[in-house]
């Protein structure tokens, strides 16, 4: 169909209002958060990381990630074949329920776990402590709320490809004499581990930017349960050029690690260009 | 004339699609352009539609200069393969979206819808939406909305190219009726020769991107101007420098005439048909010549392997000179002729 | 089975917990003015911030599909950062531009407009992408088809393209307005918080928690649950309405 003058007009017209929206809304800002980063040269951003709860920060939303993705992996994908390859009743709602942590406020988890794990009131929290495993203000609230938060993201990646790829290569498997374990690691995995990377790539984005229900579960007592957003939030309210350096700084080398994640999540992503 | 195409060019970058494409197409007929895939046939299809622009020359549509208008004001048909149909539509709002566009008033849309939902068989199906239908029944829904809109010419990219075989002949002999019936010009796309020698009341045929030949099916059966035409539209063999119809040729078991000795080399009987591969005596390298006849006429003459026979044209039987360098292959499964095997006529 | 550990136990116990006071301390956590002045808050600028992405949403989504122009894949990583940055980081981040010190020479900080910018931050990526696969699989005939019947360019947008790209905008206004109300880290430092004009539901069940008063966060908290379940249930019934389509 022919190009025509309001065509190539409209065309331009929303190019430009998108393109605009964009820039004001999104990359404007975060430019301007690297700028202010560097303000002052690399120098004070190097000096910032350099403090002891600057790193201890890190490490502890690094590790906390980490055990979050894991348990989202393992569960994840075992969740994910129960959805596709099984019926049960109650699938629908376990289906619907799965979104159910992207829906739901941060703050109102952080909430949900204390109530039920916190050491004074809560429904297990008391005797898990005297087992000796506190939760509430302590890493393990802080992985399970890292986990409960991006959980669904790998699902949501693994069961569309599960779907796809049906259970005809499964079934070959099996009647060559493959065992379920087997039929699993050699046939199933392989051909998800592109959307299963997909989601722990996201997952990972997500559970080191964590900050609403993190901040309810663990007390973000500094050099013990502060995480870096945690960190940010301290610092920015804080007086001081030193303090304001290092909730930038430590904003940025979040926001770097986003953005990374993202590239490399949208390079493993080539089909959602344009089409024509 | 209804159509008038001239000097019609078009090219996609470095692919040349049509070349100098000149056409008439008189009014009320059902003309088919045919030719294997990427020929042409199709561009040209959505030049005439508007929905492609040709490079150069012009289109006229009874009478009026077309070349420049868009597809909204040509009032031509279109019905795509794939049927296009208007998903979020029900049957009756796919059929009546061209008159609703042009506010009509609603009884006269939902007088028309009704007409034309009788005229093609899904009168009950008026408030399915499409994705309750069959590949057939979507297609019909297509043509009665093309053909809502009254439009000057219908045209049909291979409508039938992507329902099953016996849905596509049943609708093939549907076509060709209701076109006795509603008389609009219609030009259809196809790369089925069966097809077109079936229904059209003429046949353009096209190959990279230029006219071949142009006529009723008969004589483009029987009187083809180039090799490309003749193994198109029906089986060929190779015969002392000739193209020739393997069911055009005569044999015997003992020689006469000018008839040409060889001995057979395969007996095929597929259902009624018994095909024969001839190898020639004289010539031990090319391929061996096809022979059809049938199984009365193969078993009357005591025909079988091995066999020394003498084989010649019938008298009147259409032969092409060939020209190009490769000769033409002879198949184990008859596929003399490039375009689709023709189907058995029987299970 | 393992999930429900995960999920359901801990979630049943804010409901649980809302109840734990009886109705009436329930309905007076609800009511009290500073209460409903957060829920008005939120949900009226979610309301608005959702009008506002189904519209520039389902621009962009056409935009990245149907455009063609050097640097388009960049937008792509751009959309998904609100997804991606932690949610205090897009605090800073608006901060930034819209804040004190603003190189535009605007502070809206502690203003409704930090929420409603806060909220279009974060909801960004949602509606263009629910849109952007619909329209990557709209087929080009059926535009032609409307062409070839003689409907306009927007005549074509309005009767074909639109209805079958409204389930996928509904989709993605759900989840756009759902992540609203729960937006939380990027209003901490932007908005201020500030009592009756700029403290959103989720900042007050902050505050209720830290106040050591479970029972009043819990209260809110289970209304933001229940909209988040419409929400879902909602959304079940729009992907079985359009599975009819085929």
């Amino acid at each position: 169909m022919g190009d025509t003058a309001a065509h190539r007009v409209t065309r331009w017209a929303l190019r430009l209002i998108v393109i605009g929206y964009l820039l004001f809304l999104v990359i404007w800002p975060v430019a301007l958060v690297a700028a202010k980063t560097f303000a002052n040269g690399l120098a004070p951003v190097i000096n910032a990381l350099r403090q002891p709860e600057v790193i201890f920060a890190f490490q502890l939303t690094l590790s906390a990630a980490f055990w979050a993705v894991v348990i989202n992996t393992i569960f994840g994908v075992g969740i994910s074949l129960l959805l596709v390859r099984y019926t049960f009743p109650g699938r629908r709602a376990l289906n619907a329920m799965v979104d159910l942590p992207l829906s739901v406020s941060p703050v109102v988890v952080g909430l949900a776990l204390v109530l039920v794990y916190n050491g004074r009131t809560g429904w297990l929290g008391p005797s898990l402590e005297e087992a000796g495993l506190q939760v509430i203000y302590a890493p393990p609230a802080i992985i399970m709320a890292t986990a409960f938060v991006s959980l669904p993201l790998v699902i949501r990646e693994v069961v569309p490809v599960l779907q796809e790829i049906g259970t005809e290569q499964e079934q070959a498997a099996r009647s060559l004499g493959a065992s379920g374990l087997q039929t699993f690691a050699r046939i199933t995995l392989p051909a998800i581990k592109w959307g299963l990377l997909y989601g722990v790539v996201l997952s990972l984005a997500r559970s080191l930017g964590e900050f609403g229900a993190v901040k309810i579960v663990s007390g973000g007592v500094a050099m013990r349960t502060q995480t870096a957003t945690l960190l940010v939030e301290e610092r920015y309210q804080q007086f001081g050029i030193v303090n304001s350096i290092t909730a930038y700084t430590a904003a940025f080398i979040l926001a770097l690690i986003a953005v990374v994640a993202l590239i490399i999540v949208t390079s493993l992503r080539p089909g959602k260009g344009a089409s024509e | 004339m209804s159509i008038k195409i001239a000097g019609v060019g078009k090219r996609f970058g470095d692919f040349i699609a049509l070349e100098d494409i000149d056409l008439d197409i008189a009014t009320g007929e059902l003309t088919a352009l045919l030719g294997p895939s990427g020929g042409g046939k199709s561009t040209l299809l959505r030049i005439i539609a508007g929905l492609e622009v040709a490079d150069s020359g012009s289109v006229e549509i009874e009478g009026v200069d077309a070349t420049g208008l868009p597809a909204q004001k040509r009032n031509v048909g279109f019905v795509f393969q794939h049927y296009a149909a208007f998903r979020h539509l029900t049957v009756a709002g796919n059929v009546g979206f061209g008159l609703k566009i042009r506010k009509r008033p609603r009884k006269e849309i939902a007088s028309r819808v009704k007409e034309l939902l009788e005229l093609v068989h899904l009168s009950q199906f008026a408030d399915r939406l499409p994705a309750q239908l069959s590949g057939g029944q979507r297609q019909r829904m297509a043509l009665a909305r093309a053909l809502a809109i009254e439009p000057t010419v219908l045209l049909l990219d291979e409508p039938f190219g992507a329902l099953d075989a016996n849905v596509r002949k049943e609708l093939r002999a549907w076509l060709r009726r209701l076109h006795d019936e509603v008389h609009v010009t219609t030009v259809f796309v196809t790369h089925d020769q069966e097809e077109a020698l079936d229904v059209a009341d003429r046949i353009v045929v096209i190959n990279q991107g230029r006219i071949e030949q142009v006529g009723p099916p008969d004589e483009l059966y029987d009187h083809p101007t180039s090799e490309f035409v003749m193994s198109f539209l029906g089986p060929v063999t190779t015969l002392d420098g000739n193209l020739v119809r393997p069911h055009d040729l005569e044999i015997e078991t003992h020689p006469f005439g000018d008839a040409f000795p060889g001995r057979i080399e395969r007996f095929n009987r597929v259902g009624f048909e018994v095909r024969l591969h001839v190898r020639l005596i004289q010539d031990d390298v090319a391929p061996p010549v096809l022979v059809t006849l049938t199984r009365a006429e193969a078993t009357a003459k005591a025909l079988e392997i091995g066999l020394p026979v003498w084989i010649a044209p019938v008298a009147g039987a259409s032969q092409v000179r060939i020209t190009t360098p490769v000769a033409l292959a002879v198949d184990d499964l008859d596929v003399s002729s490039p375009a689709s095997v023709p189907e058995p006529t029987f299970t | 089975m393992w999930f429900s550990l995960l999920v359901l136990i801990p979630l049943t116990a804010v409901l649980v917990q809302a109840a734990a006071g009886g109705w009436s301390a329930y309905w007076d956590a609800l009511t009290s003015q500073q209460t409903l002045a957060a829920l008005r808050l939120t949900v009226g600028q979610a309301v608005l911030v959702t009008a506002v992405n189904v519209i520039m949403g389902t621009a962009i989504a056409w935009v990245l599909v149907r455009d063609q122009f050097r640097g388009k894949q960049l937008l792509e990583v751009v959309i998904d950062i609100p997804f991606a940055l932690p949610t205090i980081v897009a605090g800073l981040v608006l901060l930034s531009l819209y804040g004190p010190s603003s190189p535009l020479g605007v502070n809206w900080a502690n203003t409704r407009v930090a929420v409603f910018l806060a909220f279009l931050f974060v909801t960004l990526p949602f509606i263009v992408r629910t849109v952007q696969p619909v329209l990557l699989e709209l087929e080009h005939e059926v535009e032609e088809a409307a062409a070839s019947l003689g409907a306009s360019r927007l005549t074509t947008f309005r009767l074909v393209i639109l209805p079958s790209l409204a389930p996928a905008i509904t989709s993605g206004a759900a989840l756009s307005f759902c992540r609203a109300i729960s937006e939380y880290g990027s209003l901490v430092l932007l908005s201020g918080n500030l009592p009756y004009s700029t403290e959103v539901a989720s900042v007050r069940i902050m505050s209720s928690v830290e106040g050591d008063k479970l029972t009043e966060a819990a209260a809110v908290a289970s209304i933001l649950l229940v909209v988040a379940l419409i929400v879902i249930v909602v959304l079940d019934l729009i992907s079985r309405r359009v599975a009819r389509y085929g």
